[in-house]
């Protein structure tokens, strides 16, 4: 760690990275979790085929600042409400929840409805995923 | 966290969130958790940590999953605490512990958690030792701390876990490697893993024939168990020589001793945020840099009487 790292007491925001579904590869996701690793994220990744109770059982077990779901299968409209209301369920009501991969334009809105904060597609630079964490993860007081 | 008091009620009497937040605040340093390190502490029931190392891919995630699935069996709950490194350069870690945790994720009575080394060189972070500690508060035992993939001097986990059980795989190197201070010499149990590979018989073999009379720290060499975590074979046979090693571990000479390594660390900790804290520090290391003045005598100035 250098001095300067070391000196800032600030902690580091920890960002679960999750795959709900039945996506047959995580080489997005293994990208993302890498790129924040490098904006200096805590970042916990869980593997493919996860259940939406796996992904909230992770969530509250490592009390993650954010869940970032990565899905390629056309699930979504099922899955990612889903988890949103397991996660919120337990009582994480300040978790900042966020998705990614293939969803259509269409369905952006009804998935914001449901609590999915922001969705970021194919081509987003991780910067900005990185941005849009740090400006939106619930401060630690 | 505003009612610290009300949150480790929460956590010790079962609820998951709660435990959760309190490992969080005391990762952090949160002082409304700081002040409750006394009862925390005091509220542990005597759980059997047990620290997990050994070089990268031995298949120690895989086996402290084994682990678990035996101690279940045996009707224990299970804490389990996973270290990765933190990248030296942005502070950031990937943990992917939980990959290869996952038949365990629904059980309630199996709590994981995941911590970054942040900065530490031992294989633990600051705050492992504190967070197991919660972990045993909740009701867990035992618990069980998987390092950070270690080389031959990430012993830090050995000052502080009461059984330390070092993984091996076949092959490892020859007999010398086996007989050079460092990981095999801290171990209280020796776990050779992915025995299914060739040469396994014979990596434990001449392990245990380096490590019987070579006397050191204990009156007995530590045992040398067979493991295939993937299969589970060979598992039972670990827990059970985890188990037998309590009692040694649980004298008052290696208590105090555990103690003393504990306060130690604290101390270094401590120290290290108070020279940070002085507002000499920047014109100090400025004057290290152009070699003004040596590293000791730097130090003395930041935190000397």
């Amino acid at each position: 760690m250098t001095a300067e790292a070391g000196r800032e007491r600030s902690s580091p925001i920890r960002v679960l990275i999750a795959k709900p579904g039945l996506d047959g590869h995580d080489r997005g996701a293994k990208v993302l979790a890498r790129g924040l690793r490098d904006e200096g994220f805590e970042v916990i990744y869980t593997g493919l085929r996860q259940t939406p109770e796996m992904i909230a059982d992770a969530a509250e077990q490592e009390d993650v600042d954010v869940v970032g779901l990565s899905i390629l299968s056309g699930a979504h409209m099922t899955l990612l409400p889903r988890i949103v209301e397991m996660i919120r369920g337990r009582g994480m009501d300040d978790v900042l929840i966020a998705a990614g991969g293939i969803i259509p334009d269409a369905d952006i809105g009804p998935l914001k409805e449901a609590g999915i904060a922001e969705i970021f597609g194919p081509g987003t630079r991780i910067g900005d995923i990185a941005r849009y964490f740090r400006d939106n993860a619930r401060s630690r007081t | 966290m505003a009612d610290g008091p009300a949150l480790l009620t929460a956590a010790v009497g079962g609820d998951r969130r709660a435990l959760a937040r309190l490992l969080t605040g005391i990762e952090n340093g949160d002082p409304t958790v700081r002040a409750l390190l006394p009862q925390i502490f005091a509220g542990t029931r005597g759980a059997h940590l047990v620290g997990i190392t050994g070089p990268p891919g031995a298949g120690k995630s895989t086996l402290v999953t084994a682990l678990a699935r035996e101690y279940r069996k045996r009707g224990r709950r299970v804490g389990i605490v996973a270290v990765d490194p933190s990248s030296p350069y942005t502070g950031g870690a990937i943990m992917g512990d939980r990959i290869r945790m996952l038949e365990h994720s629904a059980d309630r009575d199996v709590f994981m958690r995941s911590m970054a080394s942040r900065g530490e060189l031992g294989g633990i972070a600051a705050s492992t030792w504190l967070v197991a500690a919660a972990m045993d508060a909740a009701g867990y035992d035992p618990v069980l701390v998987e390092t950070v993939g270690a080389g031959q001097a990430e012993l830090e986990v050995a000052r502080l876990a009461e059984t330390t059980v070092v993984v091996e795989v076949p092959e490892m190197g020859d007999e010398i490697q086996a007989i050079k201070a460092g990981l095999l010499e801290v171990a209280n149990v020796i776990a050779v893993n992915k025995a299914d590979r060739p040469g396994a018989e014979r990596s434990a073999r001449q392990l245990r024939a380096m490590l019987a009379g070579a006397g050191g720290r204990f009156a007995s060499p530590p045992p040398i168990l067979l493991t295939v975590a993937t299969a589970g074979d060979g598992v039972a046979a670990l827990a059970d020589a985890i188990d037998a090693d309590r009692d040694r571990a649980r004298s008052p000479e290696q208590a105090r001793i555990r103690a003393q390594n504990q306060v130690l660390r604290a101390v270094a900790e401590g120290s290290r945020r108070r020279a940070e804290s002085r507002p000499e520090w920047d014109a100090l290391v400025e004057e290290v840099t152009e070699h003004r003045l040596d590293p000791i005598t730097a130090a003395d100035r930041l935190i000397g009487s």
